[in-house]
C-alpha cells in the first residue's frame, strides 16, 4: 500500500512549483472549504463558490508564509472562516443575511465535527484506494449500490459487506493513531 | 481518537460531501493561470485605464480585454485589487 503523502510533504512540495501536488492539496482540502462555508456559514451557492476561490488563491499566495508546514489545516480552517463572516457581515450591510443569525454554539459545534471528519478522511489515505473509492462513493457521494458496482465494476450484492469491511479497516486504521 | 464505532466513522464521512467538480477544478488551474495573472498585473501598473476598468467590473474589463476571465484569475485579481 502507498503511504499517505502528509500535509507537510505535499506543502513542502507545492513550494518547489510541483503542481501534482498543488492538485492534491486543492482535492484534499477542498471538502473541508466547502463544508465550511456550506454547512457552518450557510453560505448561498453563489457567496460559497466566491469563497471557495478566494481561499485557494489566497494559500496558493502564501504558502511560502505559513510558519509551520504542518499547520497547513487550521490555516486554511482559519482562513475559510475569516472570509465568510466577512461576507456575511458584508451581506448584513446590504440587508441579505445578518450574521447574528448564526448561533455561535452551532457554530462551533459543527466546525468542531468539520475537523473531525477531517481526521477521519485523513484515515481514509492509509486504508488503500479501493476502500477509499467505495467509503467515498457511498457516504459523501450518497451514490447507489447498483451505481457504485457499475462504476467500479463489483457484484452489487457485494457492495454492503465491502463497505462493511472497509469501515472496520478505517475505524482500526484510526485506533491505531490514538 | 479513540471510541469511534462504524456508525460514528458514517457519520463523519457524510459530513465532507465533495463541492462541485468545477470548483475544484478552477482552484487547481491557479498554476498555469499565473503566467496570465503576472502579465495582467504588469499592464495594470503600466496602465490606469485599464486598471480603473477591472476595479470598476473586473470580469466585464478582462473579457472585454481578451482575457479568459477563469475563476482562479478571477479570484487572484480580486485579492491583488482588493475588490470584492
Amino acid at each position: 500500500m502507498e503511504a499517505a503523502v502528509s500535509d507537510a510533504q505535499l506543502v513542502s512540495r507545492c513550494r518547489n512549483g510541483d503542481e501534482v501536488a498543488w492538485n492534491e492539496l486543492v482535492e484534499r482540502f477542498s471538502r473541508y472549504v466547502y463544508a465550511i462555508a456550506v454547512q457552518a456559514f450557510r453560505l448561498a451557492p453563489h457567496d460559497a463558490e466566491d469563497i471557495f476561490q478566494d481561499v485557494f488563491a489566497r494559500v496558493y499566495e502564501h504558502l511560502g508564509k505559513l510558519r509551520s508546514d504542518e499547520a497547513i489545516r487550521p490555516w486554511i480552517g482559519q482562513l475559510t472562516r475569516r472570509l465568510c463572516i466577512d461576507r456575511l457581515r458584508a451581506g448584513g450591510r446590504e440587508g441579505i443575511v445578518d450574521p447574528v443569525d448564526i448561533e455561535l454554539g452551532e457554530l462551533d459545534e459543527t466546525l468542531a465535527t468539520l475537523d473531525e471528519a477531517m481526521t477521519v478522511r485523513a484515515g481514509l489515505d492509509a486504508v488503500g484506494d479501493a476502500c477509499r473509492e467505495i467509503l467515498d462513493r457511498f457516504f459523501c457521494r450518497d451514490e447507489s449500490y447498483r451505481d457504485i458496482g457499475e462504476a467500479l465494476d463489483l457484484p452489487a450484492g457485494t457492495i454492503a459487506s465491502r463497505i462493511s469491511r472497509c469501515l472496520t479497516k478505517l475505524r482500526v486504521e484510526l485506533e491505531g493513531r490514538s | 481518537m479513540t471510541g469511534y464505532d462504524e456508525e460514528r466513522i458514517a457519520e463523519l464521512l457524510r459530513a465532507l460531501p465533495a463541492p462541485p467538480d468545477s470548483w475544484v477544478k478552477a482552484a487547481q488551474e491557479l498554476p498555469r493561470a499565473r503566467a496570465e495573472i503576472g502579465e495582467i498585473l504588469t499592464r495594470l501598473e503600466a496602465d490606469a485605464v485599464f486598471r480603473a476598468a477591472l476595479v470598476a467590473d473586473l470580469e466585464s474589463a478582462l473579457v472585454a480585454e481578451g482575457y479568459e476571465a477563469t475563476p482562479s484569475v478571477v479570484a487572484a485579481l480580486r485579492l491583488q485589487l482588493g475588490v470584492d
